[in-house]
């Protein structure tokens, strides 16, 4: 275990590595000066200074590398220039609100995915199984932006049964800030229930022919316990860890979803730095996500390794 | 059962997305009005005689605007692919094939890029580019690029291991040579299937960056563009955002379908 555990971190150290160094690279490609780029729309002569100084940009460029990777470890990403606040501190501010967002439209499409994709595999070949699988295939295909639409027309305008954008904290109203996330969450996660649908359902036909199954059901026992308590359980297993690798789809997805609904949560926070060219939110933005990622991804293989005894051999 | 209807779904896809390259490539003589002329008097016209799909805010005829817009979508798709596999067979078989050092660096980076979301690292690339549907091809292109260097090596990997890869080594074939007409062909199947998925996936990320306001600049029509500017319309003219919408959805599903249907066909492991 403290093997695998040993490799599996030496292993992260060159991916940081390269991960910020590509990050890094991005001001690169910034054309002219990259003070008055990174400046913003103002060009203020007292940023410019600021940049100038903070990135050492009159210096060659392994060691600005050297003196921004060093900042970032100690968790600082810059300032940003529009809102005149330390990035590491935005990203934290608008964090809770798309983690908000981004657990909620996991639960959808747990629950969706999940559930297609047990039922068209205990199904295999029938109308069922068909349904759900153009289900699958309309989730893979489906642009989120387009369904918020489609579901503001529907749910906002015509029915007039949800908000059609906004944000309210849980914290102030509990039951308006639902009935505000819903929406988003179910275009979140209707992509996701679409990928989910595809494991659980490949994961669930190799279960059910295995000899386990066969016993269980040899046994006499309900077809249902067969499914849900011997099969399925198993079958989780590579469900939950290939679900901890659709973060990075839910990331993508928020920040059109949160663009669709006017959610101020992370996705926003980018879009807005595009276009304000407050360029070192978006780099910690990037910085942050693949952080994130790579954790999580690590998370996903060590619980893999601890609930499958077969890896520990 | 299921593989008539996965190879049905396949001839759908194909047929799709035929029917969008003649579009595109006839737009001038399909599109019915000119999509950048603008009529005061058909603001926000409903779908009728005139104005078979409606008119935007504008007045501009949504119906030569999604046709048009089919041309900018696919451009993107097929260009940023094309970046892709330029760039990433290439370095992928240099991974694959010459192993060592070389091969784990080249996948360090390929996993820094892909621990950077696809469309974040896309957002990310195009801000610092500056919006342009060039920029937004590039954009694609580079962020998908890692998936290809992956897929390659892999499958080089695999060949390398082939007792018909060891025989022309014995033959003392130089190693450009093994590798083009040796490995190569036999690595293509599985590469076209990943292109074909992979444009869908690039047209949906060219459709984003345009919703985002970071790819074809308006007034050009792109089918994200135009979505962007319907989401403030939907009340009152819901027209506006269900055409191009509908058009995303039915190329990109087309073109999964024909991926799906390609593999099937061209790799025994997926029957």
């Amino acid at each position: 275990m403290a093997k695998y555990l040993l490799r599996r971190l030496a292993q992260i150290i060159p991916t940081l590595f390269f991960v910020s160094v590509l990050i890094f690279g991005l001001q690169q490609l910034l054309p002219g000066d990259p003070a008055i780029a990174l400046a913003g729309e103002e060009r203020d002569p007292e940023t410019i200074r600021y940049l100038r100084e903070k990135f050492h940009l009159d210096e060659p460029l392994p060691v600005r590398y050297w003196h921004w990777a060093s900042g970032v470890l100690k968790g600082d990403l810059g300032d940003s220039v529009r809102i005149q606040k330390p990035v590491s501190e935005l990203i934290l501010e608008k964090l809770p609100v798309t983690i908000q967002l981004a657990a909620m439209a996991m639960l959808i499409a747990l629950a969706i995915g999940i559930a297609a994709g047990i039922v068209s595999a205990v199904k295999k070949d029938t109308w069922l199984d068909y349904v759900a699988n153009v289900f699958a295939l309309w989730g893979l295909s489906t642009p989120n932006f387009w369904l918020g639409i489609l579901l503001i027309l529907l749910f906002a305008v015509q029915l007039g049964w949800l908000p059609a954008s906004g944000y309210v904290s849980p914290f102030e109203d509990l039951k308006a800030n639902l009935s505000a996330m819903l929406m988003p969450a179910f275009v979140l996660g209707n992509a996701i229930a679409a990928v989910l649908m595809r494991h659980t359902r490949s994961a669930m036909l190799q279960v059910l022919s295995s000899d386990y199954v066969r016993t269980a059901r040899a046994k006499g026992l309900d077809e249902r316990v067969v499914v849900l308590k011997h099969a399925l359980r198993n079958a989780l297993i590579p469900i939950i860890t290939l679900g901890a690798l659709e973060f990075g789809t839910l990331l993508s997805g928020a920040v059109l979803t949160e663009q669709v609904f006017s959610i101020p949560g992370f996705g926003k926070l980018i879009v807005d730095a595009v276009f304000n060219r407050d360029y070192l939110v978006v780099q910690g933005v990037v910085l942050f996500t693949a952080t994130v990622y790579i954790t999580l991804n690590l998370l996903a293989d060590l619980a893999y390794f601890l609930v499958n005894p077969r890896m520990r051999t | 059962m299921k593989k008539l209807l996965r190879r049905g779904g396949a001839i759908f896809g194909l047929v799709v997305v035929a029917l969008f390259v003649v579009l595109a490539l006839a737009a001038q003589w399909v599109a019915p009005y000119d999509p950048l002329a603008t009529s005061w008097s058909a603001v926000r016209q409903a779908p009728g005689a005139a104005y078979l799909l409606g008119a935007d805010e504008l007045g501009r005829d949504v119906l030569s605007r999604v046709v048009w817009g089919a041309r900018a979508s696919l451009l993107a798709g097929v260009v940023s692919v094309c970046i892709s596999v330029a760039c990433g067979v290439p370095i992928g078989m240099l991974a694959g094939y010459l192993g060592g050092w070389i091969d784990a660096l080249i996948s360090r980076i390929t996993d820094a890029m892909l621990a950077c979301p696809f469309l974040i690292l896309a957002i990310a690339l195009a801000a610092f580019l500056g919006p342009s549907l060039t920029n937004a091809m590039i954009a694609i292109g580079i962020s998908a690029t890692p998936v290809f260097i992956r897929l390659t090596r892999a499958q080089v990997l695999a060949a390398k291991a082939e007792e018909y890869v060891e025989a022309a080594r014995a033959l003392g074939n130089p190693h450009l040579r093994i590798a083009l007409r040796h490995i190569f062909p036999n690595i293509v199947a599985p590469l076209i299937v990943q292109a074909t998925l992979a444009i869908a996936a690039a047209v949906i990320a060219e459709a984003s960056l345009s919703f985002l306001g970071l790819g074809q600049q308006p007034p050009a029509p792109s089918w994200g563009s135009m979505l962007n500017t319907a989401r403030n319309y939907v009340d009152q003219a819901p027209w506006m955002a269900i055409w191009p919408g509908l058009s995303i959805f039915l190329l990109v599903l087309s073109f999964n379908l024909l991926g799906d249907g390609l593999r099937d066909a061209l790799d025994p492991r997926h029957k």
